[in-house]
């Protein structure tokens, strides 16, 4: 197969960037996005360029570390699945492929594909954790949870911490990651006592962090490889109303 | 090779076994907490082992910084886990204990583990679920609320742990939180996107590090009273492996260089089923779970002329009529069939592929054909049953699994070589500990299924958190030392010649590609059958790849910018160092034992251990880049189980 790439290459967070046409052939249909980008750069090393600084790690989908946009898509076309899970055949021959960074004023771009997410680690920081320290946990069967939450509280942690959602989001919002986190703890009874500062903390540093705001478009839900649902950001809304509510 | 008579103390602490790690805890030396203010911890890796003990650590009132080389500590391999973890909690009220756990990991080991570790790793797995559940880790759970647990191989009672096929997700990502609740509070600095690329040592001590920030490429100096090691396994010497991309050696060979043993660097678990190689572009392999030989039957035709056919593309696995079919598992194993252990599955395979029955264009592919559970069970019991794996190898391969049968070949997975370590995980170079996959570990020469999660947690959580003080109540009176201190000084100075070294070559040849060879030769030589004539062979070929390395290879860009291919290229330079002692280790150990399997020592097919001669753990001390390395020995000591070889005929 053959592929017309144009690819977003900015030097650091400093230079202004632009795309760049690249012809690729001879690919594999079984090959997978990264890896048509891993022979694409052997061929820019072998002629003295600089080769596409992309971010990737498991290769599995799972390790969230790769996020790249294709064709005005965070994780490309396929529905579910992360960039490293998507394979050429889901393209035609010939085709022109736009490959773009996450694009959000709270992930800055590092070079070229690669962008700093370090946003949601703060997050998380401010309050996505139960505060129990090592050592401190009675017998685990000594809280049954009930089957059906237990399976929410997991359909919300599935979440990978991609940015897909910020990145689809025309406001660069971060609600589904965050509401996800939230949610998760929520419903489960070890997260009760830390359940409304929990959210007040974590709305707080996401506002801080400059992500935007949600105006229930739901792009987000579309684009995440996790199909975390957006019901998470209606509870989280709860959440953060009822937290409110009770500090005044 | 330098032989030296053990001088290795293994610190085991007396008393029967069951009593040893109380023992231990009764009489550690313990920290004040105003000195534990006073101390400052390195914690290189962020993985269940990294994250659990930073975040330990830094609850007890410990300074830590915590390193990783990914863009947050989640993403650490961890996170890929899928099947479970193992702990001795008898939920399923089916005969489960401490021992038993203890036991089953032992003889899954093939008695190459050192008893008084592995039982307390058996002890503190229940604290370990206690935990994770209190953080909020979603196991799954019964209709009654109660956890759930499924079985794995290598044990007859249920005691593994699961959440959905995301259980390291989910492990890590407890972890993750507790250590980002740390870093909130100020007591954990985080450096993500930073990998470390030298061990200081200051008057034989571990005294710190060299990190390099892979973002604007500077070199920075890090002091620690005490550096841990938390980096991960190596499996990725063979280039195509179940392993992250990133996923290293650099951290523990540069300590190894420094003067820590390096334990049974040849012990390579290799994984039956996963999905085959099928072009030189690949860059990975994807592990599909073990689970799937419960009703899947692996089979190639039984004429190399069928194989040929359908590697040709004449013939489909369809045509190739039952009789004509060679089941070669439920064959050579009738009493265990398709369930035999991960060692012995993966070297049948190779078997029949090097007989040339392999049936993907390669050559080297079998069958795992679900037409028969189909058959028995119908179409929605056999997905239901699998759940995502089909649909994830229909993605990858585009070829539904419920239609014609998977096609499947072994593939490096896991590493149980690691840092030598003592009872208190510390290695030969004082103040230097290394935890998880990156120490040699509880796992002897094969690790069970679901351990490794264990191992991880128990290292962070419940072992390091003692030990450590009994190392750093001797430290109280330890200033921190200026990192302008010559040590550090001439340790940035090595990690800057070396990266000069690799701009400057400026040859033809790219990163992958000596990466890609390497992995061919280990895989050849150094894989699932080893040979000492093999070995020999390949000795010759690293070290001749590793000359044409550094003269021909190509590393764009500079060292002061985000510069990936230069990570890649240190990472890959240690590898074709680290191949040549997983060489050395495996041609000195002259009986089969677990992963390690010597063709010149087997009884008709099975594996040949030598508890006579080779009861031990190969500790190899570096002597110089030139020199031969010195081989030091741990005796292994059995007091509580009988030793027996393994049969699954
Ligand atoms: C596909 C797959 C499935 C698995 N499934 C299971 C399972 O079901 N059950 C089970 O028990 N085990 C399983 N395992 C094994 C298990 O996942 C690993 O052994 C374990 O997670 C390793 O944890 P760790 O903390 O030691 O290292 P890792 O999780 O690999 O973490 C290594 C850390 O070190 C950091 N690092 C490495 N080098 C450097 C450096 N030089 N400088 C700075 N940082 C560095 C990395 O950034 C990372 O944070 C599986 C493994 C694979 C590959
Ligand atoms: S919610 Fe979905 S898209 Fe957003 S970070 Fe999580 S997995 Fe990625
Ligand atoms: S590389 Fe890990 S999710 Fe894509």
């Amino acid at each position: 197969m053959k592929f017309h790439l144009k690819v977003w290459r900015q030097k650091n967070a400093k230079d202004p960037g632009r795309l760049v046409d690249y012809t690729i052939d001879n690919i594999n249909p079984d090959m997978s996005f990264l890896e048509m980008m891993d022979v694409l750069n052997d061929e820019l090393i072998r002629k003295g360029e600089d080769p596409i600084a992309f971010d990737h790690d498991c290769r599995e989908g799972i390790c969230g570390m790769c996020s790249m946009y294709i064709n005005g898509r965070a994780h490309g076309p396929q529905r579910a699945a992360t960039t490293c899970q998507l394979y050429m055949r889901s393209f035609k021959d010939g085709d022109t492929i736009y490959v773009e960074p996450w694009r959000a004023k709270a992930f800055p771009v590092i070079k070229d594909l690669v962008v700093d997410r370090s946003a949601f680690d703060r997050i998380i920081a401010a309050g996505g954790f139960i505060s129990v320290n090592t050592g401190q946990a009675q017998d685990a069967n000594a809280i049954p949870i009930p089957k059906a939450d237990a399976d929410r509280a997991m359909d919300a942690a599935a979440c990978i911490g991609c940015g897909a959602c910020v990145a689809a989001c025309p406001n660069g919002a971060a609600m589904l990651f965050v509401s996800a986190k939230i949610s998760q703890l929520a419903l489960l009874p070890q997260g009760q006592p830390e359940r409304y500062t929990r959210a007040l903390n974590m709305v707080k540093q996401m506002d801080e962090e400059g992500f935007g705001n949600c105006t229930n478009i739901g792009a987000c839900e579309a684009e995440c490889p996790k199909e975390i649902k957006l019901t998470n950001i209606a509870r989280m809304n709860r959440e953060y109303l009822t937290a409110a509510f009770i500090q005044e | 090779m330098l032989m030296t008579m053990s001088t290795l103390n293994a610190k085991i602490p007396p008393g029967p076994l069951a009593e040893k790690w109380s023992y231990y805890k009764e009489h550690a030396k313990l920290v004040n907490p105003a000195n534990k203010r006073k101390l400052e911890v390195i914690v290189v890796g962020t993985g269940l082992a990294g994250a659990s003990a930073a975040a330990t650590l830094a609850e007890l009132g410990y300074k830590v910084k915590a390193f990783c080389f990914q863009d947050s500590p989640r993403r650490a391999h961890s996170i890929a886990a899928q099947g479970g973890i193992n702990a001795a909690k008898n939920y399923k009220n089916d005969g489960d204990s401490v021992f038993r756990l203890f036991y089953d990991t032992i003889k899954g080991g093939d008695f190459r583990a050192r008893e008084a570790n592995v039982y307390r790793l058996a002890e503190v797995s229940v604290n370990i679920i206690d935990q994770c559940v209190a953080q909020g880790v979603p196991f799954a759970r019964e209709y009654g609320g109660l956890l759930d647990n499924r079985s794995f191989g290598g044990a007859q009672v249920s005691r593994t742990f699961y959440a959905r096929g995301q259980t390291g997700q989910q492990l890590l990502l407890g972890a993750y939180q507790a250590l980002e609740r740390q870093v909130g509070l100020g007591n954990v600095k985080m450096y993500a996107r930073h990998e470390m690329l030298e061990l200081v040592k200051i008057d034989g001590k571990a005294r710190g590090i060299i990190a390099r920030n892979l973002v604007t490429g500077e070199l920075e100096r890090h002091f620690g009273h005490a550096v841990l090691l938390c980096t991960g396994g190596y499996g990725n010497v063979f280039y195509l492996s179940t392993n992250a991309m990133g996923s290293n050696v650099t951290a523990i060979w540069k300590a190894y260089k420094q003067g820590a043993f390096f334990g049974n660097p040849c012990f390579t678990q290799i994984h039956p089923t996963c999905i085959p190689v099928t072009g030189d572009y690949q860059s990975k392999l994807t592990l599909m779970s073990e689970s799937l030989r419960n009703d899947g039957r692996v089979w190639v035709p039984k004429s190399v002329e069928d194989a040929k056919a359908i590697r040709e593309g004449r013939k489909k696995p369809e045509d190739i009529k039952e009789e004509d079919r060679d089941y070669y598992l439920e064959r050579k194993y009738p009493s265990y069939g398709n369930l035999c252990p991960r060692d012995i599955a993966s070297r049948a395979a190779k078997e029949v592929c090097d007989e040339g029955r392999g049936i993907v264009p390669s050559g080297y592919g079998v069958y795992l054909d679900f037409s028969d559970a189909i058959k028995r069970l119908g179409v929605e019991t056999v997905k239901a049953r699998y759940g995502e794996l089909f649909p994830m190898y229909q993605n990858i391969t585009n070829e539904d699994p419920l239609k014609t049968p998977m096609k499947i070949y072994p593939a490096v997975h896991y590493t149980m070589g690691g840092l030598w370590v003592d009872y208190e995980l510390m290695t030969t170079i004082p103040g230097c500990y290394a935890l998880g996959e990156a120490n040699f570990s509880d796992h002897g020469a094969n690790r069970l299924g679901a351990s490794a999660l264990m191992q991880g947690l128990a290292d962070g959580y419940f072992i390091i958190p003692y030990t450590i003080g009994n190392y750093l109540a001797g430290e109280i009176f330890t200033k921190p030392i200026p990192t302008d201190h010559p040590a550090f000084v001439e340790a940035e100075k090595r990690v800057s010649d070396r990266i000069h070294r690799l701009l400057s070559v400026k040859g033809r040849r790219t990163v992958d590609e000596f990466h890609r060879l390497l992995g061919k030769i280990m895989w050849e030589y150094c894989g699932m059958a080893r040979s000492a004539a093999g070995l020999t062979k390949a000795r010759d070929m690293v070290r001749e790849l590793r000359r044409e390395f550094w003269s021909d290879v190509r590393v764009p860009g500079s060292a002061n910018e985000f510069n990936p291919e230069l990570d890649k290229a240190g990472r890959v330079a240690d590898f074709l160092e680290l191949g040549e002692l997983m060489i050395v280790d495996a041609l000195h150990r002259n009986e089969s034992c677990g992963g390690h399997f010597r063709v010149e020592y087997q009884d008709e097919g099975e594996a040949k251990r030598d508890d006579e001669n080779y009861r031990y753990v190969a500790a190899w001390e570096y002597k110089g880049d030139d020199a031969d390395p010195a081989l030091h020995k741990e005796e292994l000591v059995f007091e509580n189980v009988q030793l027996q070889v393994r049969s699954y005929k």
